[in-house]
C-alpha cells in the first residue's frame, strides 16, 4: 500500500523505536523543563497541560491529572521534574493497565466478533488484519459482510477476504444486515469456522434508527447462538478528538461494547482520549492499528503506549 | 453547556455591576471557562491560547451594554470574533474559465472524500453544470467501485480508472476524456493518505502540477482532535489548497477543528456534510459553527430551518382544522411538503444537543421515495376529492393510480394512512400544533 513506510514522524515509529529523531511534544517540553529548571514550578505544570491536551486527553481530564500531580508535589513526593514525569507516566499506566486485556479466542466452538463504529474509522481494514492474524495462528476465520448500506462496502470486504483467504458470507447491497448475519451463523457450523468477524456499516452514534439496526443484529445473533456476539468491538480513529468519548459512551449504552480498537496510530495523532475512555468506562483496548497493510495490527500494550507518549 | 457557561459568567460578573465597563480581572475569570469550552470542542491548544488573548484585549474596557448582562457580553464578543475568524471569502468555487474545470479532493483516510465528491457533483449539477467523476484511489479496496455506484445514483459522468495503476495517469486521461465528452467539470477523488507519508504526498503534488486543478479542497472530519492543525498545515503547505469541506457534521462533535484549520491555512471552509445521503450537504455558515463550538448546539440552524418551513400562522390554522375534523387531503399535502422542506426530522432533532438520543424520535423519518409517491398521488386527485376523501371510490382510485404512476394498492394505502392520521390527530388535539411539528408518520 506504500503508506507509512520509512516515516519517522509517526506516532507508531515512536511506539516502535522508543526514541526517535523527531522528539516532539512531551519529550521536548519535559526535557527542557528538566534541564532548564530545578524545581517543579507553575510553569512546568503549564507545559504539562499543553502536552496532555495536544495528545487529545481533553481539558477536563488534563486538569484532573494536573491537580493530582500538584497534590503529589505538595506531599513532597516530587522533588524534581524528572520525578514528576515518572509519576505521571506510572499514573497513566495504572489507568491503562486495566484495559490491557488481549482478545483470546477459544479454540472450540464459534467465537463471534461484531465490529462497529462511526464512519471511516477503519472497521473493514481492521477486520482484514484481524482475520489475517487469526488464520496465520491456525484459527479458521469467516468474514461477514453486514455493511449492506455503503456503496461497494461488500466488494471491499470481499477483496480483503481473498487477500487473507477467509470465506465470506454476503448478500446483495441493501439486504437486511440481520439476515446476512443469520445466514452466516448457520454457515459457520457447516464450514467449521472458529472465529467469525462481522463488518457493520459505519454510523454516527447519534442516529437512533441506525442503533436499532445494530441492536437487531445483536439480538438475532444471541438467539441463534448462545452467547453471541462474544465480542463487540468499537473501532475508534486516533485522530478523533473529544467526540470519541461520546462515541464510546453511546455505543456502549445502546449496544454494549466489550473491546476497543484504536486505529491510525501511524499518523501523528496520539489518541489520548482513549485514556479517558479507559478510565471512565473500563473497557479493554484489544488492538491498535498502525497502517493499511495486512500486518499493521498490534495488541495494545499500555506501557509501550505511554512510553511513546512521553519518551 | 451554553447555559452553564452564561450562568457561570454572570456570577463572575455580579461583582462588576455598577462599574459600567469590563475590567481585566473579571474578563480573565470569565475567559477561563470559555477556554475550557474551546478546548473541549477540540480547538487546537495554541489557537485557543491566542484566541483568548485576542478576546481579552478586545473585551477589557468595553462598556457593558445595558440590555445584556456582562456574562452574555463576553460570550457575544467571543461569538462575534469566532464568526469573524471562520468567515471570510465566500463558499464559491472558482471554476469560471476552465473547460473542463478540475476539482481535486484531498485528505486523510476515512475523512469522507468519496461521499463529498458526489455531494459536490450534485451541488454543481443543480447549478446546471455537467460533471464527471474519477477516482485516483488505486490503493483502498473497492474505492473506485464506491465512487462509481454513488456517481450513478446522481447521473454524473464517470471515468472508469480500474485498469490504470498510476494515479497521475488516471487524472490526465480522465481530464481529456471529460473534455472529449463535453463535461465542464471533473471531480477527482484521491486516496486518503497520512500527511507524513512523503511518497503519497508527492503523488498529490504531481497530480496538482500536471492537472492544475481549478480548486483543491481539503476534506476534514468534524470530529478531528488536536492533530487537525498539523494535518491541514502540511496539506496546505504542499498543495496550497483553495478551501475546506467539513464532514460528518450531523453528529454531536463540536467541531473545533474548523477553527483550527481555518486559522492555520487561512483558507475558507466552503461546505459541510451533514449526513450519508448525497443531498446532506450545506454551504458553510460561520455563525452557526461559532455557536456550535461554544456549545449552543446548532440552535440557530434549527430555528432558521423551522421558521422557513413552518409558518406559525399556518400551524394554528391547521390546529383549528383538526379540532373541527376538517383536515383534508389538501392540508395533508401541505403538511408533508412543509416537513420535507425542513429536511428529515431526524436531522433536525440531531441538531439539538441530547435530542438525537430520545427514543420517541425513532422511525419518524418518512422515506424519501414514499414522500414523492404520496405527493404524486394527491396531485392526481381532483379538488373535490382532496377536500372530501369519502367520495374516492374504486373507479376514482384507479384513475388516480394511473395519473400518478402508482398502483391502486398505493392509493389505498395512502388513504388508509390518511384516515388513520386524522383519527390520531383528533385524539391528540390537546397537543395541537405542537404535536404536528413532530408529527409521527404512519408510513413505512
Ligand atoms: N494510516 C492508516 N489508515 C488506516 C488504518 N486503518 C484503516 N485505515 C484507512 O482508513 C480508511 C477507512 O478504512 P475502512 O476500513 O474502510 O473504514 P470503515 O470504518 O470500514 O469505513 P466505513 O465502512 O465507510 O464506515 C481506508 O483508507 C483505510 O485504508 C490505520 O491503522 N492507519
Ligand atoms: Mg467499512
Amino acid at each position: 500500500m506504500g503508506n507509512n513506510n520509512n516515516n519517522t514522524e509517526g506516532f507508531f515509529s515512536r511506539l516502535k523505536q522508543g526514541l526517535s529523531k523527531t522528539r516532539k511534544g512531551f519529550v521536548k517540553n519535559v526535557d527542557e523543563m528538566i534541564f532548564g529548571e530545578k524545581v517543579v514550578s507553575r510553569n512546568l505544570f503549564e507545559d504539562l497541560e499543553e502536552v496532555l491536551i495536544m495528545a487529545d486527553l481533553g481539558p477536563a481530564f488534563t486538569y484532573d491529572l494536573i491537580e493530582e500531580m500538584k497534590y503529589r508535589a505538595k506531599r513532597k513526593e516530587l522533588e524534581s521534574p524528572e520525578a514528576l514525569k515518572q509519576i505521571l507516566k506510572e499514573y497513566i499506566i495504572t489507568i491503562l493497565e486495566k484495559s490491557e486485556q488481549p482478545l483470546e479466542i477459544p479454540r472450540d466452538g464459534i467465537f463471534t466478533i461484531m465490529v462497529l463504529g462511526v464512519n471511516g474509522t477503519g472497521k473493514t481494514t481492521t477486520i482484514g488484519k484481524m482475520a489475517h492474524q487469526y488464520i496465520r495462528n491456525g484459527i479458521p476465520t469467516m468474514l461477514v459482510a453486514a455493511d449492506t448500506f455503503r456503496a461497494a462496502a461488500i466488494e471491499q470486504l470481499e477483496i480483503w477476504s481473498k487477500r487473507v483467504n477467509a470465506p465470506l458470507i454476503k448478500q446483495k447491497m441493501g439486504a437486511d444486515p440481520s439476515a446476512v448475519v443469520f445466514d452466516a451463523l448457520h454457515a459457520a457450523t457447516s464450514r467449521k469456522s472458529n472465529a467469525m468477524i462481522i463488518d457493520t456499516a459505519g454510523r454516527l452514534h447519534t442516529k437512533v434508527n441506525l442503533m436499532e439496526e445494530l441492536k437487531k443484529i445483536k439480538r438475532i445473533m444471541g438467539r441463534e447462538l448462545e452467547g453471541a456476539p462474544h465480542e463487540t468491538l468499537l473501532v475508534v480513529d486516533a485522530t478523533t478528538g473529544q467526540n470519541a468519548l461520546s462515541q464510546a459512551k453511546m455505543f456502549h449504552e445502546e449496544i454494549g461494547i466489550t473491546g476497543l480498537v484504536l486505529t491510525k496510530l501511524d499518523g501523528t495523532a496520539k489518541g489520548g482520549i482513549v485514556i479517558r475512555i479507559a478510565k471512565e468506562m473500563n473497557i479493554p483496548i484489544r488492538y491498535i492499528g498502525i497502517g493499511e497493510g495486512l500486518d499493521d495490527l498490534r495488541v495494545f500494550k499500555s506501557e509501550d503506549y505511554v512510553n511513546a507518549l512521553f519518551d | 453547556m451554553f447555559e452553564n457557561l452564561t450562568e457561570k459568567l454572570d456570577s463572575v460578573f455580579k461583582k462588576l455591576k455598577g462599574k459600567g465597563t469590563l475590567d481585566e480581572e473579571s474578563v480573565r475569570e470569565a475567559l477561563k471557562d470559555i477556554r475550557m469550552a474551546l478546548l473541549e470542542a477540540d480547538v487546537n491548544f495554541k489557537i485557543t491560547k491566542s484566541f483568548i488573548e485576542d478576546v481579552r484585549e478586545r473585551a477589557v474596557g468595553r462598556e457593558v451594554l445595558e440590555s445584556i448582562t456582562p456574562g452574555q457580553q463576553v460570550v457575544k464578543i467571543v461569538h462575534d470574533r469566532l464568526i469573524e475568524l471562520m468567515g471570510g471569502d465566500s463558499s464559491h468555487l472558482r471554476l469560471a474559465n476552465r473547460f473542463p474545470a478540475p476539482i481535486m479532493l484531498v485528505g486523510l483516510q476515512g475523512c469522507g472524500k468519496t461521499t463529498s465528491a458526489v455531494k459536490i457533483a450534485r451541488h454543481l449539477m443543480n447549478q446546471k453544470r455537467s460533471v464527471s467523476l474519477v477516482s485516483a484511489d488505486v490503493y483502498r479496496p473497492a474505492a473506485i467501485e464506491q465512487l462509481k455506484i454513488l456517481g450513478e445514483t446522481i447521473g454524473a459522468g464517470f471515468f472508469d480508472s480500474t485498469m490504470i495503476n498510476d494515479p497521475v495517469r488516471i487524472c490526465v486521461d480522465a481530464l481529456s476524456d471529460a473534455k472529449e465528452r463535453g463535461y465542464d467539470t471533473l471531480i477527482i477523488d484521491t486516496a486518503g493518505r497520512l500527511h507524513i507519508d512523503t511518497e503519497l504526498m508527492n503523488e498529490l503534488k504531481k497530480i496538482k502540477d500536471i492537472i492544475n486543478p481549478a480548486e483543491i479542497l481539503f476534506v476534514a472530519d468534524a470530529m478531528t482532535g488536536q492533530d487537525a492543525v498539523s494535518t491541514a498545515e502540511t496539506f496546505n503547505d504542499l498543495l496550497d489548497i483553495d478551501g475546506v469541506m467539513l464532514t460528518k457534521m450531523d453528529g454531536d462533535a463540536r467541531g473545533g477543528a474548523a477553527l483550527s484549520i481555518k486559522a492555520v491555512t487561512g483558507k475558507p471552509i466552503k461546505f459541510v456534510g451533514i449526513g450519508e445521503k448525497i443531498d446532506a450537504f450545506e454551504i458553510f455558515h460561520p455563525d452557526r459553527m461559532a455557536s456550535r463550538i461554544l456549545g449552543h448546539g446548532d440552535v440557530l440552524t434549527l430555528v432558521e430551518k423551522a421558521q422557513m418551513a413552518f409558518d406559525e400562522k399556518a400551524a394554528r390554522e391547521l390546529e383549528k382544522k383538526i379540532r373541527k375534523d376538517s383536515f383534508t387531503l389538501e392540508d395533508f399535502r401541505t403538511q408533508l411538503l412543509q416537513i420535507r422542506k425542513m429536511g428529515s426530522l431526524e436531522d433536525l432533532m440531531g441538531m439539538i444537543p441530547g435530542m438525537g438520543k430520545i427514543k420517541a424520535m425513532k422511525n419518524v423519518t418518512p422515506d424519501e421515495k414514499e414522500f414523492v409517491k404520496i405527493i404524486a398521488i394527491i396531485d392526481s386527485m381532483t379538488k373535490k376529492e382532496r377536500i372530501n376523501y369519502r367520495i374516492i371510490n374504486g373507479q376514482r382510485r384507479k384513475r388516480i393510480a394511473r395519473g400518478s404512476g402508482t398502483t391502486v394498492q398505493d392509493v389505498n394505502r395512502l388513504l388508509k394512512n390518511y384516515i388513520e392520521m386524522r383519527k390520531m390527530m383528533k385524539k391528540l388535539t390537546r397537543g395541537g400544533a405542537k404535536y404536528l411539528k413532530r408529527s409521527n408518520f404512519p408510513f413505512k
